[in-house]
């Protein structure tokens, strides 16, 4: 039952009519289970099939607005259809359904193709916000608890729930911009109900792709609040050296070794960011 | 029998679910509601807004821990980490009991997300009665286990759905959590007299009753407590609570979401049947 409940559904969302082997799925139902004076077996385990289906295409419509606003209904659709068939959930919770779509374009980027970039700096941005909605928050290192500390013996580990994104186009624009377009309807409609796919209301103008522009993002959370925050590219290479287990003198020295803005008040800078991420709650202990 | 073993030996009345559209009402104008269930898989998670609003919620209200993924039913051993998890949530609510779905839901690691109903044989049962009690034996809290809707059945059944759930309590020795719409659902879905299956559960093991509306559609009724709670199912739960004595009743109403005071205001329709209980004649 379980491999006919995972097998995707006919374009008219309805339970495949041959199973794996060619034999008619009405022939495969009858085989365990029963029929009733008003359903048959092939009509009685359809409803299962067609409610896991809606159930979990109806997480992801709600979970990925922005990648489903770069691709269109359709296109979005196929993927997380064909994403799910490789990939179904292997969690308890829906909430990481998605854990796994930017390896699955990654691995058959035929179903975002042409805008594979675009669709997979989205999906990681969009997975991010999923992580910073409810993941562990250690606890914050003060400033007393590294006031002593010497800049090149500190190693300051980042929250979990802190994602650093480096992204060839600015998603965190466009999805500010389809969330204002999208209606109210359109929650209304992605129904738990399961008794239709989610689909599109009316939109009153279709979003403009994101702009190609190289951003630095920190997904966050602030006071149980979403957040993203634009980094300067400093900052960023700054906090993702921190993340791999240098010193603060080693992450600063690394990253400004790069930058080809020389002549800027980098300990000035670096005093400001420090202080700034320090007040978010972004450092724990490693 | 209202309050037993089973419930820990409680005696909670009309409740609710909590969920999402109802949170900024509940926190600004602290409703008087006599308990809360709570679905435990939305709060097994790792920090973040839903336990602010849990800790929130548990200073000022009673809240009982429902359970839509432990599938005491799957052929697969219980997933380990899923109790830790549980088990974490359990001691964070201090839920007096704690019930989960008499279905499978999950092979080889893989999850439908679906409450999956059963082949009723009586190895199916056996094997479901272990599972419970090392659930029971982990998380150290009295275990309900909800009679699920369901829209097929199976050649390999040996026995009727009720004669099954009594099977695996007793085998279990665990209570039941009789969801009165559920047993209409399939009743009506499966041809069977839904009373049948109320005058034949052990009443004793009842600890908590589920109420909730459903959806007719033209060849079957899916259960998708998206309604107020229809006549028929009002009359069961009135012979259900003559049945087993006044017991913790909780509407479940998860989706198209009124407002919080109309939904509680159709839970407590629940006390007009457990008064015309308290008064009839002995």
């Amino acid at each position: 039952m379980a491999r006919v409940v995972f097998r995707p559904l006919t374009e008219q969302d309805g339970m495949q009519p041959r199973w794996t082997d060619g034999r008619g799925m009405k022939n495969v139902a009858d085989t365990f289970i029963t029929p009733n004076d008003r359903l048959n077996s092939f009509e009685r385990l359809e409803i299962y099939n067609r409610v896991y289906w809606f159930r979990v295409l109806d997480c992801l419509y709600d979970d990925y607005p922005g990648l489903r606003a770069v691709l269109g209904e359709k296109k979005f659709m196929a993927l997380v259809t064909a994403y799910l068939a490789k990939y179904p959930s292997e969690s308890f919770t829906l909430r990481n359904l998605g854990s796994r779509l930017e390896k699955f374009i990654r691995e058959e980027p035929k179903w975002v193709a042409p805008r594979v970039r675009v669709a997979l700096d989205m999906t990681r941005f969009e997975w991010a916000q999923v992580v910073a909605f409810d993941d562990l928050a250690k606890p914050v290192l003060t400033t007393d608890d590294i006031l002593d500390a010497q800049p090149d013996k500190l190693r300051l580990g980042l929250q979990p729930y802190l994602s650093l994104l480096q992204l060839d186009y600015a998603v965190d624009e466009f999805l500010i911009a389809v969330k204002k377009n999208e209606s109210a309807v359109l929650r209304n409609e992605a129904s738990n109900t399961f008794e239709a796919m989610p689909h599109a209301s009316r939109r009153k103008k279709a979003t403009k792709m994101p702009r190609r522009e190289r951003v630095h993002l920190a997904v966050h959370r602030y006071d149980n609040s979403l957040y993203y925050k634009r980094l300067e590219p400093e900052a960023f290479h700054i906090l993702t050296e921190l993340d791999r287990g240098f010193s603060v003198e080693e992450a600063c020295t690394r990253a400004l070794e790069k930058t080809r803005r020389k002549k800027l008040n980098w300990p000035k800078r670096l005093k400001h960011w420090f202080e700034t991420w320090s007040s978010l709650g972004w450092f724990c202990g490693r | 029998m209202p309050a037993n073993s089973f419930n820990n030996f409680t005696n909670y009345g009309i409740g609710i679910g909590l969920r999402v559209p109802h949170y900024r009402h509940i926190l600004a104008k602290k409703p008087v509601v006599d308990w809360f269930e709570i679905i435990s898989e939305n709060f097994m998670v790792d920090g973040g807004r839903p336990l602010e609003v849990l800790d929130a919620i548990l200073e000022q209200y009673r809240v009982v821990q429902h359970g839509v993924a432990m599938y005491f039913g799957s052929a697969d051993r219980l997933n380990r980490e899923y109790l830790k998890k549980l088990k974490r949530l359990v001691k964070r609510t201090n839920t007096p009991w704690l019930s989960d779905h008499l279905c499978w839901g999950s092979v080889d690691g893989r999850y439908t997300h679906d409450l999956l109903p059963m082949p009723y044989t009586f190895a199916a049962a056996r094997a479901t009665a272990q599972n419970i009690r090392q659930a029971r034996d982990f998380l150290e809290v009295p275990i309900c286990v909800e009679n699920v809707s369901s829209y097929a059945e199976f050649h390999a059944s040996e026995m009727t759905e009720w004669e099954f759930l009594g099977e695996v309590t007793e085998l279990a020795d665990c209570g039941i959590l009789l969801d009165v719409n559920n047993i209409y659902v399939s009743s009506q879905n499966h041809n069977f007299d839904p009373y049948d299956y109320l005058n034949n559960v052990p009443h004793h093991r009842v600890g908590q009753i589920h109420i909730a509306g459903h959806s007719k559609f033209e060849k079957y009724i899916l259960d998708t407590h998206d309604h107020p709670v229809l006549d028929p199912v009002w009359k069961m739960y009135a012979r259900a609570s003559k049945l087993v004595g006044r017991t913790a009743t909780l509407l479940e109403w998860d989706d198209r979401i009124p407002t919080f005071n109309e939904v509680h205001d159709e839970a407590l329709k629940a006390n007009k049947f457990v008064k015309e209980l308290e008064t009839a004649p002995a």
